[in-house]
């Protein structure tokens, strides 16, 4: 063979890429995640069709409530449905990070889903911090009796 | 005829594949024992022809150049059209097998009328490097259903292939860009008069055999939809030699994966090694060093080749010269005799 210190470094990096998968995970096979599914009621779908489906329903869903101001789902088998993420998928699935996170994860997915909307186990909020500004007129960061003040106590727990 | 042999070819094989997996439910012939025969011809025969080339000796130092060499110190020489040394060879090798440097100077002879014009024409560059990098993106981009973790640098490739976010699951902009150019790279072959006539069955099957991936992936990808937390456990399966049989996956992903197994099969035995044959290129990975560097046959080493001297061949073949009223050199008797 001529050239073999060339030719023989082109091959082993030839079969290292083709072989990165092998390399990689060192032989170690990674179970399926197993996401945790609401223990009573039904999906919308079927649980066939919403393992392969559900992103471009959520899509179809998506365009509907927010730019037709369409709410109302009808599923394949007639059953109607509000169409809201946090409002009608998340009232079972409730659970983001021991639900959606375990296959998107697997998968190597990251949804935009959480730009805007916000998960339930996250949804924390404190008392705002009195601002400066609030400080110099003297206004109380949490105005007692208002419905805001309502809202943040109540998600509280 | 060599258009609807490679097409019906490519047919043939979707029926294969639907009728084993569809209908016989051939599950581990399909998912596991094709892939892995596939992948096992891939490297052994890819690693054969480049141990073959590499035995095979190059005679002459044939560098096609087309610039000014090396030679005396107040003379600009072009680094990258005349290498002169290993050094701008890989230069110009990176360029050629990065940026298809070569097929940018592609020129198009055509008959307007009774006048023949000549023109550069960049489409077939155009098209060619659409393909081969989207080609090669989406390779890189698929580690994301071999690995886990997945790596940072294949997630971000990921990210900006689907920048756009049109669509859910995101339209990635390689998968526009290899259409356009996989069919443009049909169509020149069906259209142009001249590169019709040149065209075999083995220049279009792994034209189609690709748009039958392409399509297969793009239609499991954005309409037929299959589980993908189930195709990547089965694939995770295959990589890390535990394979699984696998259930509950849509028979378009049996296609797809008969498609790559079919094409990766076919590299070493069709045109598509070039892929490691343009590393081989003896016009390419030689520097143009002719008038500086004796460059010695291969086949000469160890084995001296019989000179003659003049003298002897002139004894060799004293009566024919003779005969034919050729002079004779005296001077070569007068030395012997001395």
């Amino acid at each position: 063979m001529y050239n073999s210190d060339k030719v023989i470094p082109g091959i082993i990096i030839f079969v290292l890429f083709v072989t990165f998968p092998i390399w990689w995970n060192h032989g170690k096979s990674v179970a399926a995640p197993e996401p945790e599914l609401p223990k009573k009621g039904r999906c919308v779908e079927s649980k066939e069709y919403m393992r392969s489906h559900h992103m471009q329903l959520l899509n179809v869903w998506r365009n509907e409530a927010i730019r037709q101001g369409m709410r109302i789902y009808t599923s394949s088998d007639g059953a109607r449905f509000w169409i809201s993420l946090q409002n009608e998928c998340m009232k079972c699935h409730n659970n983001k990070s021991k639900f959606c996170d375990r296959c998107h994860q697997f998968a190597a997915v990251e949804p935009y889903c959480w730009n805007c909307h916000i998960p339930p186990e996250t949804k924390k909020f404190k008392a705002p911090k009195a601002s400066r500004l609030l400080k110099l007129f003297g206004v109380p960061p949490v105005l007692h009796g208002s419905s805001q003040a309502e809202s943040y106590g109540h998600a509280e727990h | 005829m060599n258009v609807v042999a490679a097409l019906v070819a490519v047919i043939g094989m979707v029926i294969v594949v639907w009728f084993g997996v569809g209908v016989l439910k051939l599950y581990t012939l399909f998912g596991v024992l094709v892939p892995y025969a596939a992948l096992l011809t891939f490297l052994i025969g890819l690693i054969y022809r480049m141990v073959n080339w590499a035995k095979s000796p190059v005679p002459f130092k044939i560098t096609t150049t087309c610039g000014q060499q090396k030679s005396l110190p107040w003379i600009k020489h072009s680094r990258l059209e005349s290498p002169a040394n290993n050094f701008e060879v890989v230069l110009r090798m990176a360029l050629e097998v990065l940026a298809f440097r070569s097929l940018f100077r592609n020129l198009r002879a055509d008959l307007r009328g009774r006048k023949l014009y000549y023109g550069s024409s960049k489409w077939l560059w155009l098209g060619a490097i659409l393909f081969h990098w989207s080609f090669f993106i989406i390779l890189v981009r698929h580690l994301r259903l071999f690995t886990y973790p997945v790596p940072g640098p294949i997630k971000v490739l990921d990210a900006v292939d689907s920048f756009f976010h049109i669509g859910l699951p995101h339209l990635y902009m390689t998968d526009v860009a290899i259409l356009a150019g996989l069919t443009f790279l049909i169509l020149r072959r069906l259209v142009d008069a001249k590169v019709n006539y040149i065209s075999h069955a083995s220049d279009y099957f792994p034209l189609f055999l690709i748009l039958g991936l392409i399509s297969s992936g793009m239609l499991m990808r954005y309409f037929l939809r299959v589980d993908l937390v189930s195709v990547k456990e089965f694939v995770m399966g295959l990589a890390t030699f535990h394979p699984k049989a696998p259930k509950g996956i849509g028979v378009i992903f049996f296609v797809h994966l008969f498609f790559i197994s079919a094409l990766v099969a076919y590299f070493p035995f069709s045109k598509l090694v070039h892929m490691v044959g343009v590393f081989f290129s003896p016009t390419r990975n030689l520097p143009n060093d002719n008038r500086r560097v004796r460059h010695i046959n291969p086949w000469w080493e160890g084995v001296p080749p019989k000179f003659l001297t003049y003298c002897e061949w002139q004894e060799k073949f004293k009566e024919q010269l003779e005969q034919a009223g050729q002079p004779i050199d005296e001077d070569c008797y007068k030395e012997k005799k001395s």
